[in-house]
């Protein structure tokens, strides 16, 4: 029978990598202050790792709006697809117990 | 005119005249990464010239920070000359940003223990930017020394071209002198070992070849320019001159 | 196997493939209908892609060709706040145009090819920025006017459909609002200086305002694209709409300062609770959008220039990085 998976088409994400002026694309992530997650803001073009960075700075924090700065490669990105998204995440909605407010506390416990 | 506003006006000079030069760059760069980073670092430069020019005009209590920048003639900038060369191709502009960033990277860590406080402050406010340009320019001239053949040939030239430019770093006058005396300012001559240093590291990761000390350019601390200054100034000065009584 | 069977077993994939097309459409519209945000990953149709490509990469090349016009005076400004002002300002442009050919990538498409498409006069920017800046009060006008109209779109634009476009287009809109306040002030300033400084301020906004209220486009009723984009929520408001909001709030503005708007038909409507204004010169529009405008073919070169006089530097940055791995 199938699930019907073999048929899903591919994401549309065309790759034309072969042109020979392409720079390298790199994902940045920004950490705006010390103990926050970091977060996706965008790409910058570079060519190595060290101008990817200085790029990304130089784009990214004119405000000084970062603390750390990360870099990758788009290419190296593993990114799940929106048909995955029930097998993925759909389950943890209706297990209830993963949830924190998962539990009955007697009356009158206090500090807790 | 006071020395401590002279010697504060040869810092000035040479950020606010090497920010112009590099403000021309504005959406001519070679990619637009780059087109920020110039203008990044011309912005920083006019920020330290601002601060300086403000320090000026306190000494003086006459003159205010723009009136030093827009009314003064060709012979009172006491800029390098290295910094109101035309900027010439891409190549030729880093060369002389990593000549510049090297020197004034050891420049103001000296300044930053300055007797005289608000150049210390700036000093140490300065160096922070600076080295960050320094490691902009250097990954350059790496980049370009180590890149292709024509990049090599190119930079090469340019190195070749400007080094009769870099001995003003480190010219001790009697200005300087005096102001070392003071411990307001800072002994150029000791910074070349070091400098000598950084950027020979740098020629070697670029594989460029060090040129030889030939004959030095001189005259900037006296206000003796390249042909350069005037067309700046005439440019950059334009507005305010036209305009005597408007205020911007 | 029999060839029945075999042709059962293919017609029922078909059926379900095109079941499963149907699905995706469904899905992607109630997205939009939902307001909740298309990302590269999504299935879109074919022509909503390429819609908002064009759509983003022609808002990214307005933002790096417009570069050229106010970096004209960066090396003329008449103090060192003014200087330091306009330089962070064309700096923002360029980091604009960045994030908007960043968003414009995750729809599969590069900036290279981008640029091809600038170059071979495929893709268009806004018209505005064929007009050239004679004096320093065009910064002003600029400013006030140009940034003012774009922030009246972009506003709108942050509620677009497609992710990447959305976010881009918040961070835009905050720095947007200084570059407004700032070509303001330049204004404001100039209008109350000296006599020449008032003429020089009267001037630009005689020549930028026509060229401003453009920005918005043709009329409804001649925007052939207009429909789709309102239907996938790629655009949230129509050009007469955004036209209104900027005319109705910008008047004020020019009063405040003592300065005239061009426009002898400008009048307050107290019914429609909004400016009645003049019809704009449509030919000057179609003109200067076919590529007769002052500027055009200088703006079109001066990028070319660029790109061309970088290319050894990018092959160095390249050649480079490749002997590292």
């Amino acid at each position: 029978m199938g699930n019907g998976l073999e048929m899903l088409p591919k994401p549309m994400l065309k790759n034309k990598t072969k042109m020979s002026n392409a720079a390298t694309v790199w994902e940045v992530f920004i950490q705006s202050k010390n103990g926050l997650a970091h977060k996706h803001v965008g790409n910058v073009h570079a060519e190595d790792k060290e101008m990817a960075l200085q790029n990304a700075r130089d784009l990214y924090t004119r405000r000084n709006e970062g603390s750390c700065i990360w870099v990758v490669k788009s290419e190296h990105i593993v990114s799940s697809v929106p048909e995955d998204e029930e097998s993925f995440f759909d389950p943890s909605n209706d297990k209830v117990y993963r949830h924190p407010t998962f539990y009955n506390l007697p009356d009158g416990a206090k500090h807790i | 005119m006071n020395d401590l506003e002279k010697y504060t006006l040869r810092i000035a000079d040479s950020a606010l005249i090497l920010s112009h030069r590099l403000s021309e760059w504005c959406s001519r760069g070679p990619s637009l990464e780059e087109d920020i980073a110039l203008s990044n670092i011309s912005l920083d430069l006019l920020g330290q010239a601002n601060s300086l020019l403000e320090y000026c005009s306190k000494i003086n209590g006459q003159t205010t920070a723009d009136g030093l920048a827009f009314k003064r003639n060709e012979r009172e900038f006491y800029n390098f000359q290295i910094c109101e060369l035309e900027n010439g191709h891409f190549g030729d502009t880093i060369i002389r940003q990593f000549l510049f960033d090297s020197y004034t990277s050891l420049f103001f860590k000296k300044l930053s223990d300055s007797e005289d406080e608000t150049l210390s402050a700036i000093a140490l406010k300065s160096i922070k930017e600076i080295n960050y340009h320094l490691r902009h320019s250097s990954n350059w001239v790496v980049r370009l020394g180590d890149g292709t053949e024509l990049s090599n040939e190119k930079i090469q030239k340019s190195l070749n071209n400007i080094w009769k430019y870099t001995g003003e770093f480190f010219e001790m006058d009697e200005l300087d002198n005096k102001m070392l005396a003071n411990k307001i300012g800072v002994d150029n001559k000791e910074l070349k070992k070091d400098w000598d240093n950084i950027t020979n590291e740098t020629f070697q990761k670029a594989k460029l070849v060090r040129p030889n000390d030939g004959h030095m350019m001189t005259g900037s601390k006296k206000g003796i320019h390249t042909e350069n200054l005037g067309k700046i100034l005439s440019v950059m000065q334009y507005i305010p001159r036209a305009y005597p009584n408007a205020k911007w | 196997m029999s060839e029945q069977t075999i042709d059962k077993k293919i017609d029922s994939k078909k059926k379900r493939k095109i079941n499963y097309a149907f699905l995706q459409e469904q899905l992607f519209e109630d997205k939009i209908n939902l307001e909740k945000k298309i990302e590269p990953k999504d299935w879109m149709p074919d022509e909503y892609r390429q819609h908002l490509i064009r759509q983003i990469s022609q808002h990214a090349h307005s933002e790096i060709i417009g570069m050229q016009p106010e970096g004209n005076w960066i090396t003329r400004a008449p103090s060192l706040r003014a200087k330091m002002i306009l330089l962070a300002k064309v700096q923002d442009e360029a980091g604009h145009g960045l994030y908007l050919y960043s968003a414009c990538e995750t729809l599969g498409v590069t900036r290279d090819e981008l640029n091809k498409q600038l170059h071979d006069g495929k893709a268009k920017y806004s018209s505005i920025f064929n007009y050239p800046t004679l004096s320093w009060a065009d910064m002003g006008a600029i400013g006030w006017l140009v940034d003012g109209a774009a922030i009246v779109n972009q506003v709108s634009l942050q509620k677009t459909s497609y992710g990447p476009y959305s976010r881009g287009m918040i961070k835009i809109c905050k720095e947007e609002s200084f570059h407004q306040r700032q070509g303001y002030e330049i204004m404001a300033q100039m209008a109350n200086g000296t006599k020449e400084q008032k003429e020089m301020a009267q001037d630009a906004l005689n020549r930028f305002w026509w060229p401003s209220i453009m920005m918005f486009g043709p009329h409804d009723a001649d925007s052939p694209r207009t429909g789709n984009a309102m239907k996938w929520k790629i655009k949230r408001k129509t050009n007469d709409e955004l036209r209104q909001n900027f005319i109705d709030k910008t008047v004020a503005q020019a009063e405040l300062i003592g300065l005239k708007i061009p426009d002898p038909d400008l009048k307050w409507n107290e019914e429609r609770g909004s400016y009645d204004f003049g019809e704009i010169d449509w030919e000057e529009f179609w003109n200067v959008v076919k590529g007769n405008g002052p500027c055009n073919e200088q703006r079109l070169n001066h990028h070319k220039k660029a790109h061309e006089d970088g290319q050894w530097v990018r092959d160095a940055a390249k050649a480079y990085a490749q002997k590292q791995n």
